[in-house]
């Protein structure tokens, strides 16, 4: 047992019921309890998502619990079939169906005979893996399980586009701006001459999943989910992929580049006469990547700007998931020549990788997913800004640093409505403006620097003093003090306009309910 | 409108596939209005994620709840329980000191069958905290009726009302106040203002936990009518709970908490009062007065009272008066609320509920019988454990101009052109009371005032395909 309060990571169910409702016509059956189905509010509440998500869930419930769920997984498989029609049910097992050792596979093989959906049984397990570990999983299963199906059916599309195109793996719902990183990647390809196949998970379709292996190579944009399906794929059907994130000006290079090389490796082999665009020894995009950098993305330019120089030294620390903390180290150590105190994780399966990526741009690596460690770790080092998970930004409220949030978890206000990718050129932007307005404007910090802190004389209040012989009984003084903070002036101001319109001079409990009564809250 | 007049009240029931939050969401507000308590959910990382995001931000505020989190090694039994749970409690101790801990058992401690009430009181020995246990999981309820187990419970814990210190009717008023003060030597006195008249009323304890604020409204209220409350279940603080005991009345103010009342009558063998709840100026009305008839009281000027606050709401009335309603249920305040809302003249199509315990809410199901005759509206149609899938159906069909929805719908309802309030709000917000009565309409015509305000726009659906 373990006194928790907080987690980064949720558990494992979230992870698939992320990856099936992230495609369309997918939809998803918990065996779960009452009450377990929060993944919808959150999708519906952080996503503001006009559709219904397609989860529900067979109820496990005392019945269940004394004779097993018998036939109702069965027929709520059968139901969802009949009612919704979709191309594939995900049946999704949670922390408490995997202790109740139901034969799950059972109720999945029987439920696949008689609907005309492809039905699947997650195979995660909960207390082995979180929820990223099981979106990456969950999204692998159901790639592996569609390319088999159409070898059997002898359909799996294998023929390479004519022109380069590439298939982008992990964006997904509730994923931390992977709606607007998405669009960025789709126009980084774009401008580099290459169609995109498939996206998937999101927005995509199971039944195009046949189609994936002609795209000349994968992207995998985040560590956390794609990477298994990626390496099937790989492994395969022999397609190559390019796992580097392209976050930050250097990496968006290197992401680039090795495109480029990928491209120079298989176009020859595949249309030697049709390559419209493309003829192996053409594909140079170091010209590309020169304009960009120097002209489109404003980050070099603002790492020369005497803004970026008032950043440097000042210590950072960084906390997140794999991809985003690693990959924001390097932003800061090696393009903005911010001293990163320490990194961190909560990736806790992946620490090697991580350990490595940022090896040589921080001072110290920090692996865990207790919060208060990393609480400990900001008070000990207090750094001059935080770059974090919603998690940390509280800790920065806390202690007065002011956090950029660049990881999930999140909360709505990490669900922008405004274009704000991370990835590509655009993305350099966005991160530059995040690190500049978390730090202390330099100059802002030059000024309080010289003139010894803020102005701290008594602000001057706006009340007027014309309580003309108002007074306060105690219980209703009493009242008062338990009203929160921030409508108690409003609730006074009303109390005792209420009071003196009827002649009251003291204002007792009975008058502020009364006057509460009167004017309508 | 005069249809089905004089047909009864019907009850169906569905499948029970709808959304509601996890009881183990009472600890929320629980924590809050019991000062000195902590709450321990002892579960896995699902309720402590449901926890995490349904709570938002209070859980920063150095909450005084947590999980203690199952492994791998708890469910396979290779972790001794009690050991585990007495270092964790242990550790509680020592960072916050409580004058109790409250065991939230779970789904995953129910099918483990982790015997949490036997441990409890050995433990309670060991380390001297009082552990209450209250298994609040999915397996049985739903949302508020968390609160339900956690206050049966606590109604074990409440001191006794010694038999021989029943009140006698022409008993020295002194007599009586140290008596009680001597059951419950922190709860302020029983009596005010010297009312000679009231020293005959038996103890009266209301239960359901309110805001303080809310608390003392309805408490005033009863004061007025000469009617003197004796304690709370649950009081501010633990060790403040009420004494309980043969003669004791109990009333309920929330309409989800009949395991309290059965555990208040048959186990400390207090006399319930079937009141309807104090929702809306007519249920609070209602609520008093049956209060005061137990007592033998002729309520004061309760029905000028309740005119007053009505002349009040007019504003919002005007706004609500022959639109339609249908609830999906999920906190099972639905009966009370539609109660009120057909008595401000709207049309409720159906309520859902979770779960109906129609004889605790008997004086309410009455009352909303009769609200319906009154206001010459067919009676809504009652569905205990609904399915939200049919019941999308059926809001579909009907178009009503406002549903009341938990989160996972209202958006994508919103996005069909069905205005939507979410339903977990009545149970975060203050209704009780004639006091709070504008605060229940300011929530339900949010929706219809912010549609007022762009209803001239012309983009009321704004999902790709109309049909669904």
């Amino acid at each position: 047992m373990k006194l928790a309060y907080w987690m980064y990571a949720g558990p494992a169910h979230i992870g698939t019921l992320r990856v099936a409702s992230s495609f369309k016509n997918v939809h998803a059956i918990m065996h779960a309890p009452l009450g377990d189905d929060y993944f919808n509010v959150m999708r519906s509440m952080l996503e503001r998502e006009r559709d219904f998500t397609p989860v529900t869930a067979s109820i496990v419930d005392r019945h269940v619990l004394a004779r097993g769920s018998q036939e109702k997984v069965v027929e709520n498989i059968a139901r969802k079939d009949k009612e919704e029609r979709p191309d594939l049910i995900i049946l999704t097992p949670t922390c408490t169906s995997s202790i109740l050792q139901e034969d799950l596979q059972n109720f999945v093989d029987r439920a696949a005979l008689e609907s005309e959906s492809d039905v699947l049984l997650a195979d995660v397990n909960h207390y082995r893996v979180n929820e990223l570990q099981a979106a990456d999983r969950t999204l692998e299963q159901v790639v592996r399980f569609y390319v088999e199906k159409a070898r059997k059916q002898n359909n799996l599309a294998t023929a390479l586009t004519p022109r380069p195109s590439a298939n982008i793996i992990g964006v997904f719902t509730l994923g931390f701006h992977n709606q607007h990183d998405s669009r960025e990647l789709k126009k980084l390809l774009q401008d580099l001459g290459i169609d995109v196949n498939e996206v998937i998970p999101e927005g995509g379709s199971v039944t195009r999943l046949r189609n994936l292996p002609k795209a000349w190579f994968n992207i995998v944009p985040y560590r956390e989910v794609g990477l298994m399906t990626a390496h099937y794929l790989e492994r395969e059907l022999g397609m190559p992929f390019v796992s580097t994130t392209p976050m930050g000006v250097v990496d968006t290079a290197a992401f680039i580049r090795e495109v480029e090389g990928i491209l120079t490796q298989r176009a020859p082999q595949t249309s030697p006469g049709e390559s419209v665009s493309l003829n192996g020894s053409l594909v140079n995009f170091e010209d590309y990547i020169e304009q960009q950098t120097r002209f489109v993305s404003q980050a070099a330019w603002f790492s020369r700007s005497i803004d970026c120089q008032n950043l440097t030294g000042k210590k950072a620390v960084v906390f997140g998931d794999a991809t985003h903390a690693a990959s924001m180290t390097k932003i800061l150590a090696r393009e903005m020549g911010i001293r990163v105190s320490c990194s961190g994780t909560y990736c806790k399966h992946d620490a090697d990788w991580f350990r490595e990526q940022v090896q040589g741009f921080c001072d110290e690596v920090l692996i865990t997913d207790d919060h208060t460690h990393v609480g400990d770790m900001i008070a000990r080092i207090e750094p001059a800004a935080i770059f974090g998970t919603q998690m940390e930004r509280h800790i920065g409220k806390r202690l007065d640093i002011p956090c950029g949030v660049i990881s999930a978890p999140v909360h709505i206000q990490n669900f922008p409505l405004g274009y704000r990718p991370f990835l590509g050129y655009e993305g350099t932007n966005q991160v530059a403006d995040l690190v500049y307005n978390s730090f202390t404007l330099g100059m802002e910090d030059h000024l309080l620097e010289i003139f010894g802190g803020h102005d701290t004389k008594e602000v001057i209040t706006k009340s007027l003093s014309t309580e003309g012989g108002l007074v306060w009984a105690p219980d209703g003084l009493a009242e008062l003090t338990k009203i929160p903070g921030f409508v108690r002036g409003k609730i006074k101001r009303n109390t005792e306009k209420f009071a003196s319109d009827n002649n009251i001079s003291k204002i007792t409990l009975e008058v502020m309910y009364a006057a509460k009564e009167a004017a309508g809250a | 409108m005069s249809t089905a007049l004089a047909e009864p009240l019907t009850f169906e029931c569905e499948t029970g596939n709808y959304h509601t939050f996890c009881p183990i969401s009472c600890v929320a507000w629980l924590y809050q209005k019991i000062e000195d308590s902590f709450f321990l959910v002892v579960g896995t990382k699902t309720c402590g994620y449901f926890l995490q995001n349904a709570l938002g931000v209070m859980i920063f505020a150095e909450p005084r709840y947590a999980m203690a989190e199952l492994e791998e090694g708890d469910i396979s039994a290779q972790l001794n329980d009690y050991k585990e749970l007495k270092r964790l409690c242990l550790q509680i101790k020592q960072d916050r000191n409580p004058s109790v801990i409250v065991w939230i058992g779970t789904c995953t401690t129910e099918i483990i069958k982790m015997d949490l009430e036997g441990m409890a009181p050995q433990l309670e020995a060991e380390i001297g905290i009082p552990i209450v246990v209250a298994r609040a999981n999915g397996l049985d309820y739903a949302f508020t009726q968390g609160e339900d187990t956690v206050l049966a419970a606590m109604a074990h814990r409440c001191p006794s009302l010694e038999k021989g210190s029943r009140v006698e009717p022409r008993a020295e008023g002194t007599l009586v106040e140290n008596l009680l003060r001597f059951a419950k030597p922190n709860a302020p006195l029983p009596l005010s203002h010297g009312e000679v008249a009231k020293l005959s009323q038996p103890p009266l304890v209301l239960f359901g936990s309110l805001p303080s604020t809310v608390a003392t409204q309805l408490t005033m209220e009863l004061k007025n009518q000469g009617i003197s409350v004796a304690g709370w279940l649950p009081a501010q603080r633990y060790i403040d709970l009420p004494a309980l005991g043969e003669g004791v009345h109990v009333c309920g103010v929330n309409p989800f908490l009949s395991r309290t009342a059965t555990t208040l009558m048959r186990r400390r063998r207090c006399k319930l009062v079937g009141a309807p709840f104090p929702i809306g100026p007519d249920g609070t009305r209602a609520w008093i007065e049956k209060i005061c008839s137990v007592f033998d009281i002729q309520p004061q000027g309760l029905e000028e009272r309740e005119a007053a606050i009505w002349a009040g709401l007019e504003d919002y009335l005007e706004l609500v008066r022959g639109k339609s309603v249908f609830f999906m249920g999920d906190n099972l305040l639905e009966v009370s609320l539609a109660r009120f809302l057909i008595r401000c003249g709207m049309i409720v199509y159906e309520i859902g509920i979770p779960y109906m315990d129609k004889r605790f809410q008997a004086a309410e199901l009455e009352l909303l019988e009769r609200t319906c005759h009154e206001m010459g509206v067919p009676l809504p149609r009652i569905v205990e454990k609904p399915d939200n899938y049919h019941q999308i159906q059926r809001i579909r069909e009907l178009q009503p101009d406002l549903a009341i929805t938990g989160m996972a719908h209202a958006n994508p309802l919103e996005a069909r052109g069905i205005s939507t309030k979410w339903s977990v709000e009545f149970t975060f917000a203050q209704i009780h009371g004639f006091t709070n009565s504008r605060d229940i309409l300011e929530l339900v015509t949010r929706p219809l005032r912010r549609n007022e305000s762009l209803q001239s726009l012309g983009w009321t659906s704004l999902v790709k395909s109309s049909g669904n």
